[in-house]
């Protein structure tokens, strides 16, 4: 038998018992390179990816900035050759009434079809099958998911026909024949579409973030005699609070980016409709106005900037 | 068949963890070899440099006497059974044991054949069509032995090979593991944390701590004498008493080589043979309970005298806590020999099963070799 | 039973009959309409025909533009899998400088770049580079807006395979190469599968990149084709736009079933353009 090391280290510290263990966590390192790729073929295979990445969507976004302080123009003059107009087109901004008019639909569909409507039915449709008859609830969620999944234009389709004026299904319904609902009101239109259209996200996000609530805390709660009410204010709602406000930012950021609203009302009648995103489509592609349409991008793209930050921070607090 | 040598072997990781710390150690042709600690102590690191998952810093690795130090994991004839046994889950079991043979283009026929014989050595027989998933862990267990024997690695390398088994397919699956590391006399490195295992498979033992090596022997000398108090505390189901002490009196002459003497600790006094320190000395005084005997009346020479707190009842033995002068010892006794709680009883241990420690570092202050004086 | 608990029964179930109603009316019309001899906007009971899918078949765009949707379609599922395969894989698995941050802002990319807030530029820089009216186009941009969340989803699916497989096969002595082959790839198809379903199925309803930069009616894929058809309006249409309807979503919802019993439904947070 060879002998090993002198087993006996001076090392005082070491020599006290179990003391050791501290450096666990971070003792396995990273794993690097288990099947021996090797970093010039880890790049290799990282490459194409990151090219259409930065070719379709990173310099679109960069050339944004630049395209906003031009005149660029789809046709005339402008169209052949364009000059730097400096920050004009975000003083024009500020005086557009018609961007304002955008701003504040686009306030008014987020807040009443993504913060009230998605939210709120989620939840509740989450809170109610939790414990339904399995029958039940699969009929019930493949309805909300059907709406979910279905192609936008099919949807959209679908929409015009319920509101339709003549023999819409909303108006056999209401027995109001003749109400032409898309012109009359629009923004309700679009909110109550878009509530059905995106509910499905909340409702799971809600789901899988109800099955995480303790059994034993609810239970708690009903051995102490709370009310369902009180139970879901005290127990559920605190558990699920994180969850509450990263969907509350998702959805919000998906509906005030949605194109959707073109499919049904084009903005109108008379820009009664006219978020944000379907301004900027009418501004660059039916006025041509490009410059100007890409100052109004970039401003959309630092509101997607803040709202995804504070969200990637909630997200890297809670894990 | 080889030997692995290892020479001054170190695994630093980039956050400047010595996970590996300068490390020394042959292991002999053949050997069945445990390295054995706490998790975090470094021996799931060293065992993986030896199979070339991880790079050594510093140092050298040889496997039958080759430098396989910069040879990549497969080249280097080591096969190895994974913790979670790694089987590929979308392989059948006759795929998995023989996927090292195809990759190295064996032909279909031999690779049926090996397949075919690897499983019956491993009463793997019949389950060669299945897939993983539908095997138990026992079973999964000697898929993934059966697919590093079917490689004909010159050593086998195995990472806590039974941890992911139930407390009694572990015991069946110890026994099957040692009787076919004998049959098949592959040298074998594996790492565990539980030291039983380590005691009843291994030839050798290597205990260590913080990416160092504690102590490296048999079984029989890591159990009988701890090289330090760590290993101590480390080794043996139940705990060893480490008691403070004074070496109260020695025999011998000053040169302190093979002295038998008294240390007084816990009220009392017990004797101790073979040790190196003089009068005086301030000592951690080590007992393991199985080499306390107890007794109820009067004895000659050094004693410890207390008072029986509780008895624990190991099955064919009790562990019984006895309150000496405000330290807690624990004895072994016989089944149904238990003293009652509150009995005054007497503790005395033969000279040579008492260890004492250097209170400072925790080394066993042993009989220096009678060469180096 | 108290009175209250019946009360309480009832309103429940009113509750869940008004939620499933409001979710399903707006969609029983494309159950009745297409199959309607006399199809209006309203639903009611048909008086059955399979006259109008006749002439939905007989359109000359209708089943050409689902020919082009497929192609697109196909064309970006295709390219996304591979590429965020690819990606991913090496993201997971080996340590590069500056993985951290590039991850991070893939992330970000994912969900900051939208189609409404880079249509402008977008357009422009197709228009400049000569690919308007181009199908290879439009698949091209939909890959490229696809794939940061592609890449993410991905890159959970290979961190959570345990890296023993590939240490295992290296150490029995398989190559970089075959590891990716024999145990990789394998392991990782249901991941695949469910990337390239869901790239598909994000594609094929992307109304808005083909809407910008397909001019010609011949190559406008399902998506485009039926805005047009509403456009055009008259009886003609009110035939053939809601079989076309239906058939259009006959993909979406098959793939979905398909990916929902072969692998469970995977809750991605945050993934849906």
């Amino acid at each position: 038998m060879t002998t090993a090391s002198p087993p006996a280290p001076a090392d005082p510290v070491q020599g006290r018992g179990p003391a050791d263990g501290g450096g666990r966590a971070g003792a396995r390192g990273p794993a690097r390179d288990v099947a021996g790729l090797g970093v010039g073929r880890a790049l290799g295979f990282v490459a194409p990816a990151l090219l259409l990445i930065g070719a379709f969507l990173v310099f679109p976004a960069i050339w944004t900035i630049y395209i906003g302080l031009t005149n660029y123009r789809l046709t005339g003059v402008e169209a052949v050759s364009p000059s730097m107009v400096g920050l004009s087109n975000y003083t024009k901004a500020l005086n557009d009434a018609l961007f304002h008019n955008a701003l504040w639909l686009t306030l008014l569909f987020v807040l009443g079809s993504a913060i009230i409507g998605q939210n709120i039915l989620g939840f509740t449709l989450a809170w109610v099958m939790r414990r339904t008859r399995p029958a039940v609830r699969r009929t019930v969620e493949a309805f909300v998911l059907l709406a979910w999944i279905l192609p936008s234009t099919v949807v959209a389709y679908l929409w015009v026909a319920f509101f339709d004026r003549d023999g819409g299904t909303l108006n056999n319904i209401l027995g109001t024949p003749g109400t032409a609902w898309l012109i009359d009101y629009p923004m309700a239109c679009l909110v109550f579409f878009n509530t059905w259209r995106g509910t499905a996200f909340s409702m799971m996000l809600y789901s899988s973030a109800l099955q995480a609530v303790p059994p034993s805390q609810l239970e708690s709660a009903r051995m102490v005699g709370a009310s369902g009410w009180q139970t879901l204010r005290d127990v559920v709602f605190p558990h699920i609070r994180g969850h509450v406000l990263t969907n509350t930012l998702l959805i919000s950021l998906w509906t005030a980016n949605d194109f959707s609203p073109f499919l049904l009302t084009k903005g109108g009648p008379n820009h009664e409709s006219e978020t944000v995103p379907v301004y900027i489509y009418n501004v660059a592609l039916q006025g041509g106005e490009l410059g100007y349409s890409s100052a109004i991008s970039f401003l959309l793209l630092i509101a997607n900037l803040l709202v995804s930050l504070i969200y990637l921070r909630l997200l890297r607090r809670r894990s | 068949m080889a030997g692995i040598d290892i020479e001054g072997l170190a695994t630093v990781y980039p956050n400047g963890v010595r996970a590996v710390d300068g490390l020394d150690l042959h292991v002999a042709d053949g050997e069945f070899f445990a390295l054995l600690g706490p998790s975090g102590c470094g021996k799931t690191t060293l065992l993986r440099t030896i199979a070339g998952l991880e790079s050594a810093t510093e140092g050298k690795v040889r496997i039958d006497a080759a430098d396989v130090t910069r040879t990549e994991p497969g080249k280097r004839g080591v096969a190895m059974v994974f913790q979670d046994y790694a089987l590929f889950p979308h392989m059948s079991v006759s795929e998995n044991i023989t996927y090292p043979l195809k990759v190295r283009r064996v032909s279909a026929a031999t690779r049926a054949e090996t397949a075919e014989r690897t499983a019956g050595e491993l009463s793997l027989d019949g389950l060669l069509e299945r897939k993983p998933a539908q095997l138990s862990g026992g079973q999964q267990q000697r898929v993934a032995l059966a697919r590093a024997i079917a490689s004909r690695g010159k050593v086998l390398l195995l990472d806590e090979p039974l941890s992911n088994l139930d407390a009694r397919l572990r015991l069946e699956a110890r026994t099957f593991l040692k009787k076919l590391q004998r049959d098949l006399g592959i040298t074998t490195v594996f790492v565990t944390h539980d030291q039983a295992e380590a005691l009843a498979l291994a030839d050798r033992i290597a205990v260590m701590e913080s990416g160092k090596l504690r102590q490296l022997g048999s079984p029989r000398e890591v159990f009988a004498r701890p090289a330090n108090t760590f290993v101590a505390n480390f080794i043996g189901s139940t705990p060893m008493n480490l008691l403070p002490g004074t070496v109260s009196s020695t025999s011998g002459s000053d040169t302190y080589v093979d002295e038998v003497g008294v240390v007084s600790v816990a009220g009392g006094s017990l004797s101790a043979a073979t040790f190196s320190a003089p009068a005086g000395a301030e000592v951690t005084v080590g007992v393991r309970p199985e080499y306390l005997t107890l007794a109820s009346g009067d004895v000659s020479g050094p004693s410890l005298r207390g008072q029986v707190v509780v008895a624990e009842n190991l099955g064919t033995q009790s562990l019984v806590s006895v309150d000496c002068d405000g330290t807690l010892i624990g004895v072994t006794v016989p089944e149904e020999n238990e003293p009652e709680p509150g009995t005054t009883v007497v503790l005395t241990a033969p000279a040579s099963r008492v260890l004492l420690y250097d209170r400072e570092s925790g080394e066993l202050l042993a009989r220096q070799p009678a060469t180096v004086a | 039973m108290s009175a209250g608990f019946v009360v309480r029964r009832i309103g429940f179930y009113v509750l869940i009959c008004a939620i499933t109603l409001f979710f399903a009316v707006p969609m029983l019309w494309i159950a009745s309409a297409p199959f309607d001899k006399n199809p209006g906007l309203g639903v009611h009971w048909p008086d059955w025909t399979l006259e109008n899918v006749r002439k939905t078949l007989e359109h000359p765009y209708a089943m050409h533009s689902m020919v082009n949707s497929l192609l697109i379609c196909v064309t970006t599922a295709v390219a996304v899998t591979a590429f965020a395969a690819l990606a991913s894989y090496a993201l997971s698995r080996v340590r590069m400088p500056g993985r951290d941050a590039l991850l991070y802002g893939l992330l970000l990319l994912s969900s900051v770049v939208t189609g409404t807030a880079a249509m402008v530029p977008i357009f422009v820089m197709m228009f400049q580079l000569g690919l308007i009216d181009s199908r290879f186009g439009v698949a091209l941009v939909m890959t490229g807006g696809l794939l940061p969340a592609a890449i993410f989803i991905l890159k959970d699916f290979v961190d959570a395979v345990p890296k023993s497989y590939e240490e295992s096969a290296r150490v029995f002595g398989a190559s970089t190469g075959q590891i990716l082959r024999d145990v990789v790839l394998p392991v990782a198809r249901p991941g695949l599968a469910t990337i390239m379903v869901w790239a598909f199925v994000n594609s094929w309803g992307n109304f808005l990149v083909p809407f910008l930069l397909i001019r010609s009616i011949e190559k406008q894929p399902g998506a485009v084709l039926m805005q047009t058809l509403t456009d055009e309006g008259g009886s003609v249409n009110l035939q053939v736009l809601p079989v076309f309807s239906l058939l259009f979503s006959i993909p979406v919802v098959v793939l979905y079933l398909l990916v929902n019993s072969r692998y469970g439904f995977r809750f991605h947070g945050g993934i849906k353009s």
